[in-house]
């Protein structure tokens, strides 16, 4: 998730390094922005021995993204799942993910993202890295996140990137769950 | 040695026996308690080991049963009553059915269960699911199936362990010796 916001300010920052009309856009997007919970939706996919995969979402997540307009890299992200949110569809797999075995939901509430740094790989592309934590153990991600658009004070964008489970002591189910973590995550975020 | 005769079982049979006796009350256990125990990690972990030594049992009762069409078997000591001499093969019929029902509902309640949770005996290979249609019901039915036969099993067994002592200490014969080896048997003063 944080990955992905900092592509987007990735986006942003590479709008202000294009040119003039970019450098426009850089400064109108410099700012403080909140993640809408319209607009934004954080899904996975842990794939399966023999084929197929377990797809969820969280329905419950918030965050800012903070655009530096003079130096992107110095732009912020910081986004915090809510693991008790967690939804496959199947009320059985949800309980299990919200215990004790993978997320432990009730004795620890939020899953956060700090972003460290924010780096342009392209001209609407970023990779963002950071500090993910869930259940007390922190380690570093990437993200590459994809600017949509700034449109009225709006950013949209799409971040995905892989998370290993097990640095986060969630390997449960590991070899028959992969344990690679598919993240696709779509945010809009409004200036704050 | 390996094979059985007239009045004495190989060693084929006698291990096949042990083997197959020790898993079954094994997965008994093991069912019994996993399906009970509080940590779902846990318990999840339990389930794909009750598969994987299921998968086991249902291949060495194959075998088994193969083994058994293919040799003689040795016959009851001449001073077992008419009521016992009548009893007996219906209750190891029943027994070999047991060996073969209850894997397989095991096997067929993960087919269908709705949780499409693969089987991976021992983590070695993807297990196929058996062409069973998927669904809550079908899930509910085979459970059910699986718990009760396995019950209705565990009452042979006790039934089957209890005829064995009644030899030995009561009746004072052969038979539990005979399947311990094919030399105690011999040295019984039963004939080759
Ligand atoms: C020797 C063979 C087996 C025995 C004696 C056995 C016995 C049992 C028992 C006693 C239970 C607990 C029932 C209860 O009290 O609720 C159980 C549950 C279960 N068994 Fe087996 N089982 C065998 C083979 C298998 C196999 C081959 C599979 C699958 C491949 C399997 C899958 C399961 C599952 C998934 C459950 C949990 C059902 C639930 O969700 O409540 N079993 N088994």
């Amino acid at each position: 998730m944080s990955l992905r916001v900092l592509g987007v300010t990735s986006f942003l920052a590479l709008g202000l390094i294009g040119g003039t009309a970019s450098a426009v856009a850089l400064s109108e997007a410099a700012g403080r922005y909140a993640i809408s919970a319209n607009g934004s939706s954080i899904r996975f996919v842990i794939g399966k021995a023999g084929g197929g995969g377990l797809n969820g979402a969280f329905g419950r997540f918030s965050g800012s993204i903070s655009i530096d307009g003079g130096d992107i890299g110095r732009s912020k992200v910081d986004i915090t799942i809510y693991p008790d949110s967690v939804g496959t569809g199947q009320g059985r797999v949800d309980a299990f993910l919200k215990s004790d075995a993978v997320f432990d939901a009730a004795n620890s509430r939020q899953i956060t993202f700090r972003s460290t740094s924010v780096q342009r790989t392209g001209d609407n592309s970023a990779v963002v890295t950071g500090q993910l934590t869930a259940r007390g153990r922190t380690s570093t991600e990437k993200f590459q996140a994809e600017l949509h658009g700034l449109k009225n004070g709006q950013l949209r964008f799409h971040v995905s990137g892989k998370v290993l489970r097990s640095r986060y002591g969630m390997d449960v189910g590991t070899p028959i769950y992969s344990n690679i973590v598919d993240f696709e995550m779509n945010f809009a975020a409004r200036r704050a | 040695m390996l094979r059985n005769t007239t009045t004495r079982y190989g060693w084929a049979a006698i291990v096949l026996h042990w083997l197959i006796g020790l898993i079954f009350i094994g997965q008994f256990v093991l069912g019994w308690a996993m399906v009970r125990i509080a940590s779902q990690r846990t318990s999840f972990e339990l389930i794909q080991l009750h598969k994987s030594f299921g998968f086991l049992l249902l291949g060495l009762v194959l075998i088994r049963i193969g083994w058994r069409l293919g040799n003689a078997s040795p016959g009851l000591p001449e001073e077992v009553g008419a009521m016992e001499r009548r009893a007996a093969p219906s209750v190891h019929l029943a027994l070999y059915a047991a060996q073969l029902v209850v894997p397989l509902s095991g096997w067929a309640l993960v087919s269908v269960s709705v949780l499409e949770i693969p089987s991976m005996p021992f983590n070695l290979f993807v297990m196929p699911n058996l062409p069973l249609g998927v669904s809550e019901q079908a899930e509910n039915f085979w459970i059910f199936s699986h718990k009760w036969l396995a019950y209705a099993a565990i009452a042979l067994v006790v039934l089957h362990i209890l005829a064995a002592f009644r030899h030995h200490f009561w009746l004072r014969d052969v038979v539990l010796v005979r399947m311990i080896s094919p030399f105690v048997a011999n040295r019984a003063g039963k004939p080759e």
